[in-house]
This record gives C-alpha cells, structure tokens and sequence, in this order.
C-alpha cells in the first residue's frame, strides 16, 4: 500500500502568533513548526509500514520555500520521500483553494490512503479530508482515534463528542486522525542524518496544471475582514460548599457533558 | 572558526531536548525517589538511536560521531543526569571498548543489541582498593587451557546489574610484562557466568536512577576468546577510553549547569519577595550571571575538545580541561541554583535539588579533578 501523508508547517502555537495587515497569518516573523497533529498522521503511517503493511510513504506539503524545514522533519521520523508544492501565487489560499492544490498534487502520485490531521494547528478550519476526498472521487473518513487495514479495506474508529463511531472504505480514501490514535515517535538519529538524502520533488503550479488566478488571495473563497484578539478569560463560576456543593459540582459537570 | 551546529547536530540537539522535557522530566522525580532504574526510558532512547550514535550503521549504530552523543548527553542532563549517564556509560564505557578494540565476531556478537539501546554493557576498572591508580588492578586472571580464570572484586560500576546488562569488561592483570610491570588485559565477562556475582545496588547521594554494583569474581571462566583486543594492551585501552569519557562527562556536566540557569531564571521571574520577583535583586542577577558564564564556557571547553578528537588531533589535555571546569561548573551552579531556590532548594521535588545531589560525582567519576590536573600539568611537561 501507498500512503501519502499531508503535512503543513505552522506558527508555533506555543509562542506568540501574528496576522500580517491583510489578516493572513504572519509566517515570516513566526517560529515555524509542523503542525502538532501532523505528527499523528505521520505516526500512523509509520506504524502501517513497520506492520508491514505500507510499501511506500509520501509527504506532501503546501507551502513556502522555508516549509522545507518541515519536511526535513517529517522525513527525519522515516517517511521515504517528499513533495512540495511552492509556488508565490498559492500565497493567501484559503482551505478551499488549498484542497484544490493538493488535490493536483495527489493527482500526480500514486496512493491508496491519504493520512491528514483533523485540523492544523493554525487555521484549525478542520475541513480538509472532506473536501479531499470530494475533489478525488474517494471516501473521507474523518476524526479517527482508530484506523485498521485490512487488505484494501479501511476501519476507522471515528471519535465523537459522546464516544466513537465505527467506519468502513475500501482504498482509496482519505483518513483524518485526532492525537488519541498514537503517540508520535522522536526522530531517530539515523532518520535525520537520512531525511537530508531523502528525494523532494519541488512542483509549481504549472506542474500541476493550475492557473494562478483559481489559487492564492485572488481565488481565495474567504477572506478575513476583522480579527480581534481572545478576550481574557472570565472569572468562572464560583460554587460555595452551604452542604449542598458536591450536588452542584455534579450538575454543573453533567450539564457540561463530562459526567 | 566556529562552533555553530550543521543541520543534522541541530535537529538531533532538539529531539533529544524535547525528548528530555516531554518524557524525562514529568517522571524522573519518582524513579529517583524510588531509586529505580527507568527501563522505559532506556528503550525509547534506543529507538531513537542514542546507543548507537558514534557506532557505524553495519552494527546497528547510527553513523553519526562522538560529539553528537555529547550533544545527546548535554540535553538529557539539562533535565536529568541519572539518564545522561546511563547513557553516557552505556556508550563509552560499554560498547566503546569493543568497537575500537574488539575482534570482528565480538563486535558482531555484542554491537547491535547495544546500538539498539536493547543491551547494556559496563566497564569494571575501578576496585575496593583504588580507582585512580587504575594501574594497580588487582584482579587477576588466569589462562586456563582456553579458559581466563578470573579472580577478583571491582566496585562502583555503572550499569553492570540492570535486568539487560549483559557483559562487563574488566581489566585484570595476567602475567608480568618484559618491563617487569604488570601486564594488564581486558576481558569480556557475560553476566550470569558462574563464579560472577554482581553485588546490590548501592545507596547513593546522587545518580539515585542509575545502577552502579560491586562485581566479585571467584573463579569465574569464561572462553579465552572473550579476551578484549591483544593481551597485555589493557593499560593502553583504558587510557583511550577514559580520554573520550571525559569530553563525554564534560557534555553531561555542562549540560547540568545549563539546567541550573534554565530553572534559575524562571525561578527568579517567578517567586517574589519583598513585594517583588527575586530576579529583580542585583544579587540573584549577578548569580545567574555568573552560572551562564561557567555553562557556556564548559560547552565551548567540550566542543574544542570533540572537534580535536574528530579531527584526529592529540586532545587528551583538552579532554581534562574540559571535563574539570565544567564538572567545576556544574558543582557551583547546582549550588547557586539552590540557593536562588532557598528551602524549595532542598526539597528533593525541586529539579534543582535533584542537581546538587548528582553534581558532586562530577569530580570524581572517570578521574577525579586532582587527576585532570595531574594530567594537564603532565602533559605541559610540569614535574
Ligand atoms: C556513581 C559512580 C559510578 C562509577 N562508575 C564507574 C564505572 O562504570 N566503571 C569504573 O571503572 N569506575 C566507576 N566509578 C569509579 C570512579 O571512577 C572512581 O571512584 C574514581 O576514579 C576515583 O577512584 P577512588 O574512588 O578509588 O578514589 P581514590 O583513587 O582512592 O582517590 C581518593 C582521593 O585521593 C585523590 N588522589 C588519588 N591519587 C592522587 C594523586 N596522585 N594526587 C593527588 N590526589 C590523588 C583523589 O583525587 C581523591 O580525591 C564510579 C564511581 C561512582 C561513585
């Protein structure tokens, strides 16, 4: 089996993060990392082809030059290749737009599963697999704790608020996964002295058959207008112990859904 | 000239601090109330390759270089020197001496378990009766038929007893050599030959995670094959063993002075006396000032050290100065950081209290700071 991996470098969500004037996110002056959950997908495949179970591992990126920095980390953890798709006129793109690019891309190699996070850390628009698997003709199955193969045939365990939901495809299709599937390993020292000698296929728009004008701030979908920053954090809600605090504490805690 | 790190020593640098911070840090604190060997840990390091760092890729190493084991070390004992020596040990003292030294089959045999961090192996040199004179090794051994008899105690020795130990090599004398010296050799002894006996764990002011045993030897055998390198170049090897330890032991204790400014500046951010943070006093400033001064200076003192060890030049007085300022400045750091910490100092929870605890073996281990002078001043040609 074929897996392509979908891998996006972010702003640090650690540190501070800007917008630009244009309310675009402001990675030139961001520490740049891969996106946190990124690392689950990669993990997942991973685990596929230590299982034996993947002949093949393929990350694909979209981004800027420096989003190179990010496959190198990505390939560190043992991935075989990489492709980034670079091109100054993909700058602005919304997810929609974005999910066209990377379609191209997918249309250019071979796969039987398509691994993403649920949502990037950035955006965190969390709508990617769905409209992937749109745009390619195949299943998306999305918010996966779980994911066994079987041959050509795909289970997912599919967490939701209440629980989790079983699924099924054939290959190929597209999974998204959450951080309770697995806990992603640490490059080994072999895997980053080999990623640097691990094949990146750089792709322009062109390459893709794309036209500059359906991709980019010029044929982004969605634009921010307005961004205002978090507002602090309220006070909380107080229970005073008068003999009845314990039941209080448990409805306040069902009312939430936690109990 | 400078000590910048290539893409590759910094993607290893971070990985081995995120690894420390994530993994390390939150469980450290209870193996070492408990005087427990992390096992767990082990294991991760060693799919993360970290036992295999200098060794090449045929045995299951990582092809990389001694100083990214010291770059390894650095960033676990930023958190944490139980692990960092344990791995620092495990590496230098266990497998290093059968990589430079051992025959094809001992390396085959022995290498890739360890590489893999599967395996752990010990270095026994130091005896009840003296570890700076190393020299004077008593333990004997006998050749019999194709059999060393060895005969004999060593005491103090790192990783010789965990549940995945499985040789130590010792040093022996066995004959007199044509100068009328003893002749030393060093032998591989698998654990769990009979007539070995490995000792109980010592109670320990530091290192509290890390296995350190007595050895006793009564009339143990083991195949005279298990002879390290040529009979009688056991001096020898040592000599070169300990000269790399000590660039590694400097990392370590860099890395334990650096962990010391780390805590201490957010400490001093933090914690408020007198109506104010602590680090708004000149006198905490000029502390903290003083730390970083001594952990930058020790890690510019081990990468000269390692980059003259990869370039193939004489280092061994680079060695000892590097493994003397920085254990020097890991001893006063832990002690300063204690004090920024005042009582939370010496409580055994605080991190920094951990340090001042594993700080004082850094002027022992691997020759003492008396003998890094000696060695110097030799090696300028004083006495
Ligand atoms: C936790 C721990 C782990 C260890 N792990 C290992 C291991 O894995 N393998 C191993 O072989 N050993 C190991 N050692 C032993 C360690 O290397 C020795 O303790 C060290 O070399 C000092 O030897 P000693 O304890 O016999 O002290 P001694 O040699 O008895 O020295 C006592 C004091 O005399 C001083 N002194 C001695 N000779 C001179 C001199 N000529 N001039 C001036 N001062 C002198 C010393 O500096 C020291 O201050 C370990 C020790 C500890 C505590």
């Amino acid at each position: 089996m074929k897996i392509v991996v979908l891998v996006k470098q972010v702003p640090d969500s650690g540190l501070e993060r800007h917008l630009s004037s244009d309310f675009t996110v402001d990675r030139a002056s961001a520490s740049n990392v891969i996106s946190e959950l990124d690392e689950n997908a990669i993990e997942a495949a991973m685990a596929l082809a230590d299982a034996g179970q993947a002949d093949e591992v393929t990350v694909l990126t979209v981004g800027p030059d420096h989003a190179v920095e990010t496959i190198r980390k990505a390939l560190s953890m043992g991935p075989d290749k990489a492709v980034h798709v670079q091109d100054d006129a993909i700058a602005g793109s919304c997810a929609v737009t974005t999910s066209a690019v990377l379609a191209a891309a997918l249309g250019t190699l071979e796969y039987d599963l398509v691994l993403c996070a649920t949502e990037s850390t950035d955006g965190a628009v969390g709508g990617m697999a769905q409209m992937l698997g749109a745009r390619l003709g195949v299943a998306a199955m999305t918010g996966a704790r779980k994911l066994t193969v079987d041959g050509q045939k795909l289970t997912v365990e599919r967490q939701t608020e209440d629980g989790h939901e079983t699924l099924t495809a054939s290959t190929p299709a597209v999974v998204s996964v959450w951080d309770s599937m697995n806990t992603p390993r640490y490059p080994s020292l072999k895997g980053i002295m080999a990623a640097k000698r691990k094949p990146v296929t750089t792709l322009s728009l062109s390459d893709l058959g794309l036209a500059p004008d359906t991709v980019g701030a010029a044929g982004a979908t969605s634009k921010v207008v307005q961004a205002e920053p978090r507002p602090p954090r309220s006070a909380g809600q107080r229970i005073t112990d008068e003999g009845e605090g314990g039941v209080a504490l448990a409805e306040y805690l069902a009312s939430q859904k936690f109990v | 000239m400078d000590f910048r790190l290539t893409e590759d020593e910094t993607a290893l640098r971070d990985a081995v601090a995120e690894f420390a911070t994530e993994k390390v840090a939150p469980v450290i604190g209870d193996y070492y109330e408990r005087g427990e060997f992390p096992y767990d840990l082990v294991a991760e390091l060693g799919r993360m390759g970290i036992f295999g760092a200098p060794f090449a890729e045929k045995y299951d190493g990582a092809g990389g270089d001694y100083f990214m084991l010291c770059l390894a070390l650095e960033e676990l004992a930023k958190v944490d020197s139980s692990v960092a020596i344990t791995v620092e040990a495990a590496v230098s003292l266990g497998a290093m001496p059968v990589y430079r030294f051992g025959t094809d089959a001992q390396k085959e045999r022995w290498l890739p378990r360890l590489c893999r961090g599967e395996a752990l192996a010990a270095f026994g040199l130091t005896e009840p009766g003296g570890g700076s004179d190393a020299g004077a090794t008593r333990t004997k051994a006998v050749l019999d038929g194709d059999e060393w008899v060895i005969n004999g105690a060593k005491c103090f020795i790192t990783n010789a007893g965990t549940d995945i130990t499985e040789f130590v090599t010792v040093t022996a004398v066995t004959g007199t050599g044509a100068d009328g010296r003893p002749e030393i050799s060093s032998i591989i002894v698998p654990n769990g030959t009979p007539g070995f006996t490995v000792g109980q764990k010592y109670s320990k002011v530091g290192w509290c995670a890390s296995d350190t045993r007595e050895l006793f030897f009564d009339d143990c055998r083991v195949p005279a094959e298990n002879l390290l390198g040529e009979r009688g170049r056991g001096y020898a090897q040592f000599l070169r063993i300990l000269d790399e330890g000590r660039i590694a032991i400097a990392a370590l204790a860099t890395g334990l002075a650096q962990g010391c400014v780390d805590e201490s500046v957010r400490y001093a951010g933090e914690r408020e006396a007198f109506g104010r943070p602590i680090g708004t006093n000149q006198a905490i400033q000029f502390m903290i000032a003083d730390m970083e001064v001594r952990a930058h200076t020790s890690r510019l003192a081990y990468y000269d050290a390692a980059a003259r060890m990869r370039a193939e030049q004489p280092f061994k007085r680079y060695a000892s100065v590097a493994k003397l300022h920085a254990s020097n400045a890991a001893v006063d750091n832990a002690r300063a950081a204690t004090q920024v910490f005042g009582g939370y100092g010496f409580m055994n929870e605080t991190p920094v209290a951990r340090m001042w605890r594993d700080t004082k073996i850094l002027e022992i281990g691997e020759g003492t700071s008396e003998i890094q002078r000696m060695l110097i001043a030799r090696d300028l040609g004083v006495g």
